[in-house]
């Protein structure tokens, strides 16, 4: 099998990291409970005509993959693969509202073709002219290890030499008031520092795209190895060591081997014991840094982690504002991922500097 | 009529999208698709579904839109002749 690796990475997300040449160095600060996206100017990557159609998800999807095909240095990829928890939530409120408000007539076409989970993916083949293999793969907080899964087997297996995955979520009015309503979302206002003691419950939700371009050919710029990644629907909490366990031992390591791990925190009094329980017990002895208080939460904000994890071994440097604890590492080589959303679909991302 | 024509190019600029585009810069006579303002086939659609709604006029025949939307002047003469609201 070949060995796979993650040549290049994008992100748009509540703070300013599509700016390749900075590494969290301009911190924006927020005191709220649902962040947006810090765009980028959409009009320098996408013409008018095509972008005029395109709500805020399907423009971070597309932009975010062009930085990552431009950092890679290539045209095309052999496939396109993409993970989106909720879709298109901009475009699918307004043709569901267009629905009841006008008791199911004079409904147009635009907001329904841009609904649907697959437009990001559809847009940026449509872009590059791309007509390989093209997926979106939609399972709640694991959509984006899903693709990346998809795609690792791909290239292992030589069916392709470089592709293009990522994860994309937006914010949507309504769906964020119905998370509102359900305790899903922080019922007050935090700020950065706040996050992880602010003992409620619930999460600060966000939005943002987050691309990589996988490959089995390795170059001098490559960020890192991707050397496993595993999810889980459902985890007991009292199972987790012992999965994270296994998962090292069947990529023969063991925790004390592991240089960093990056935990997913959101500061939910209700689950964020799960990543606790690591950090105290098979961790606590190694490097703990997190992002979701910089970030916020959705469905594929671990691929945020998966960014954070392959700066930090390209560069070898740790933002101080990514730092769980005080635990000093002398070089950063392998890394875990872990991520979980409100006790259900965990997921293990190991990567390894090439 | 002049008042319907400025109507129809807000109308325009807002449901298709035209963030760069203003209502000065859409001249009455101005080719709504090829090589004046660049429509596709979805606006088409999306201008039919105005007609409907907002006056009152269903085209039996979405053929009858690539006349009827040639140009803001055409679309409001036929507007004038046919509506019902």
């Amino acid at each position: 099998m070949k060995k796979v690796y993650i040549n290049s990475i994008a992100s748009i997300s509540p703070q300013k990291t599509f700016e390749s040449a900075s590494f969290l160095d301009d911190i924006i600060e927020y005191n709220d409970n649902v962040i947006p996206a810090f765009d980028p100017n959409y009009k320098e990557h996408i013409p008018p005509a095509a972008a005029r159609r395109m709500a805020k998800g399907i423009k971070m999807g597309v932009v975010a993959s062009k930085l990552a095909m431009e950092e890679a240095g290539i045209e095309t990829v052999d496939a396109i693969i993409t993970g989106t928890g909720m879709g298109c939530m901009i475009d699918s409120e307004k043709f569901v509202s267009a629905i009841i408000d006008n008791n199911e007539q004079y409904l147009t076409p635009t907001s329904f073709i841009q609904s649907t989970h697959n437009t990001v993916a559809g847009q940026i083949a449509l872009g590059m002219e791309c007509k390989a293999y093209n997926f979106t793969y939609v399972h709640s907080a694991i959509s984006f290890e899903s693709a990346l899964i998809d795609a690792k087997m791909q290239l292992e297996n030589n069916e392709a030499n470089n592709i293009l995955v990522g994860g994309v979520e937006e914010l949507g009015a309504h769906t964020t008031n119905v998370h509102r309503v359900i305790n899903h979302v922080k019922p007050e206002p935090v700020t950065i520092s706040e996050v992880l003691n602010s003992n409620t419950e619930g999460a600060v939700f966000s939005e943002g795209a987050n691309f990589f371009v996988v490959s089995n050919d390795k170059k001098d710029s490559s960020y890192a190895e991707l050397l496993a990644v595993e999810t889980y629907n459902t985890l007991q909490k009292d199972k987790l060591s012992e999965t994270i366990k296994n998962f090292l031992e069947e990529n023969n390591l063991k925790p004390e081997d592991l240089d960093l791990v990056v935990l997913g925190n959101n500061g939910d009094v209700d689950f964020d014991g799960y990543y606790n329980q690591l950090s105290e017990n098979i961790f606590k002895n190694t490097k703990q840094v997190y992002y979701k208080h910089l970030v916020g939460e959705n469905n594929t904000v671990s691929a945020f982690g998966v960014w954070l994890a392959s700066k930090i071994i390209k560069t070898q440097q740790i933002p101080a504002i990514v730092n769980l604890n005080d635990i000093e590492s002398a070089e950063t080589n392998i890394v875990l991922c872990y991520n979980q959303y409100r006790g259900e679909n965990h997921s293990l991302v190991l990567l390894k500097k090439c | 009529m002049s008042e319907l024509k400025e109507e129809l190019k807000a109308k325009i600029i807002e449901q298709l999208n035209l963030e760069d585009v203003s209502v000065e810069e859409i001249a009455d006579d101005d080719a709504l698709f090829g090589d004046g303002l660049g429509l596709d086939s979805i606006d088409a659609l999306e201008l039919i579904v105005m007609l409907d709604k907002d006056y009152g006029i269903r085209l039996s025949d979405p053929k009858e839109g690539r006349k009827i939307f040639e140009s803001v002047q055409v679309m409001a003469d036929y507007i004038e002749a046919n509506r019902t609201k």
